[in-house]
């Protein structure tokens, strides 16, 4: 048995107490200032609790957007950014699974070759092949289009290694008991791989969610028509100036919607977002 | 490791690899080889004209002192940025695994900022430092502290590392707490009957313990710290005042989107992509003796 230190037990209190406090800080600012006016946030100090122009600041961005930066309502953003989002994570996911399914599963020429093709990309982010890779997509047409901000950010290792080592692990006497009664790969991947899969899925999802929604630099170049603009582009788009230009009230609104839906995906799937999380970097 | 039961069929394999195959080539080894290709060329100024001028963007690149004070201060903002999250987060990953009471709660209210977006959180320490609104720089002021990172270059640095460790913080503290985890008790009480205390336990037997999580996570946050935060510091600094804080891949984004240069921004990409094969290399290699472990 370890030995009780109760003076320990408060320090560790204390030291997480103030870390969640000023971890949680720039977000209750954030809040804060939300619910001001901005002549409110302009009197320095801004005051630390919060107004009441809370709905009139939400539904003038929803709706309207902002005055001197993207007039575009931040409602059409939401929506570009979930279309982004969940045509990431179900893209990803869909290529991949079916891709490790060949791989694991078949024999057939040059399978090393593929794995290895796919293996290479894992680390390279779009950032480092921001340039080409814009040229290539407009060479394909697609700028400001769903397609455009998708398709090159579906292409990703981490996915399919991440289904390749939960296949190893389904047990053969499956395939093997599948292959007696009958069953071609494709039904075998229906009614047998896809089931179990459920629960890498599901942490797949979260973790490509968050990194879908977040995505800057990409939807940054290659929309340039407001009604295309992402969230987080939307709010970079509202700070036009030094301090005193930008209706930060506004700018704030927005960065709480912004914020919104990934905290949500990851305080609900918590459990997934862990497991997602630890074993994709595995 | 290989399946001992597989399906035989002559097409079916590449019609399931081919959607992954064709995304891959086509946005992933077609602009990779393009960057490549680029860096080997220079443009004239009305981008009408390229000439082949073999490594002549590379000889140019390593002779710019803007391009080696880049290299510098990537270097500077990864170490801080790696170092100050990786110490504070394993501050917090220890307390949390120590508490029983609460640990749930503590937890949930640690793993949120990983939600946010890097650009979401550069507009927010923005906000609380804004120099003159700028909540925390009216605090400052009282300390007699004048903060105004739009023209001090050192505080704009720090900035940026604020809003990066801030960001990255919920990631490092979720791999510690699992690595803290998976530390058998057996191996603590043993050492608790032995008469070790606290400090000493910490340092013998945890912290060794930890060191490979505590690696891997170096690589991550350096990885971090190179490309991740291109977002925060777009929306804050853009590597800004007179190029304090830009980092090697916003000088990439900035020569090539906003000077144009392109045959000077793709021979950047080349040498970030050779950084990050070897961080990728040095990764995997770590993994390796890892499983061996």
């Amino acid at each position: 048995m370890v030995e009780r230190r109760p003076g320990l037990d408060l320090l560790a209190h204390l030291t997480l107490i103030v870390g969640v406090v000023v971890i949680a800080f720039p977000v209750y600012v954030t809040f804060v200032a939300s619910t001001l006016t901005l002549e409110q946030i302009m009197s320095v100090p801004m005051p630390l609790l919060p107004g009441d122009h809370l709905l009139e600041n939400y539904s003038q961005v929803l709706f309207a957007g902002t005055e001197k930066g993207s007039k575009a309502p931040v409602a059409t953003m939401l929506f570009n950014s979930a279309v982004m989002a969940l045509g990431i994570t179900f893209g990803k996911i869909a290529i991949s699974i079916i891709s490790s399914f060949a791989i694991v599963y078949f024999r057939f020429p040059l399978r090393m070759f593929f794995f290895w093709m796919i293996f290479v990309t894992l680390m390279l982010p779009v950032e480092v092949r921001i340039i080409p890779t814009f040229k290539v997509i407009a060479d394909l047409h697609l700028l400001n289009s769903y397609a455009g901000l998708t398709l090159p950010l579906i292409a990703s290792a981490t996915a399919t290694f991440l289904f390749r080592q939960f296949f190893m692990t389904i047990p053969d006497e499956l395939a093997e008991a599948a292959r007696i009664d009958g069953a071609g790969p494709m039904r075998f991947f229906r009614d047998v791989v896809m089931p179990l899969s459920k629960t890498t899925m599901a942490a797949l999802f979260v973790i490509q969610f968050i990194y879908g929604w977040n995505q800057y630099l990409w939807p940054l170049l290659i929309t340039t028509d407001e009604s295309m603009y992402t969230v987080v582009i939307g709010i970079k788009r509202m700070i036009v100036g030094g301090d005193a230009a930008n209706e930060w009230n506004l700018v704030m609104a927005t960065a709480m919607l912004a914020m919104l839906p990934p905290a949500l995906v990851v305080l609900l799937m918590q459990k997934w977002f862990v497991k997602g999380l630890v074993e994709t970097e595995k | 490791m290989e399946k001992r039961v597989v399906f035989r069929s002559a097409w079916l394999p590449f019609a399931l690899l081919a959607p992954q195959l064709i995304i891959t080539v086509v946005f992933f080894y077609w602009p990779a080889s393009q960057a490549i290709w680029y860096s080997f060329q220079l443009q004239d100024a009305f981008g009408l004209r390229t000439q082949f001028v073999g490594l002549q963007n590379f000889y140019t690149l390593l002779r710019d002192p803007n391009y080696l004070s880049s290299f510098r201060i990537t270097a500077i903002f990864s170490v801080l940025v790696a170092g100050i999250g990786i110490a504070l987060s394993l501050l917090l990953a220890v307390m949390a695994d120590r508490v029983v009471r609460g640990a749930l709660a503590y937890k949930t209210l640690l793993i949120w900022p990983y939600a946010v977006a890097a650009a979401v959180a550069g507009v927010l320490y923005a906000f609380m430092f804004a120099p003159s609104i700028g909540i925390v720089t009216y605090v400052l002021k009282g300390y007699g502290i004048h903060w105004n990172w739009v023209i001090d270059g050192n505080q704009a640095m720090l900035l940026v590392v604020m809003a990066a460790v801030w960001n990255q913080i919920s990631y490092n503290f979720i791999f510690f707490l699992a690595g803290l985890q998976s530390i058998p008790r057996s191996l603590i009480e043993a050492a608790a009957i032995d008469g070790a205390g606290p400090a000493r336990r910490f340092w013998t037997i945890v912290f060794p313990l930890l060191s490979p999580t505590a690696f891997f996570l170096l690589v991550v946050n350096v990885v971090y710290a190179f490309f991740g935060t291109f977002g925060i510091i777009d929306a804050t600094t853009q590597g800004g005042p007179a190029q304090s804080t830009q980092i090697l891949v916003y000088k990439v984004y900035h020569d090539g989107v906003k000077a144009g240069d392109l045959g000077g921004s793709s021979a950047q990409s080349v040498i970030l992509m050779a950084i990050v094969i070897a961080l990728t290399v040095v990764q995997f290699r770590y993994i390796e003796r890892r499983v061996q472990y």
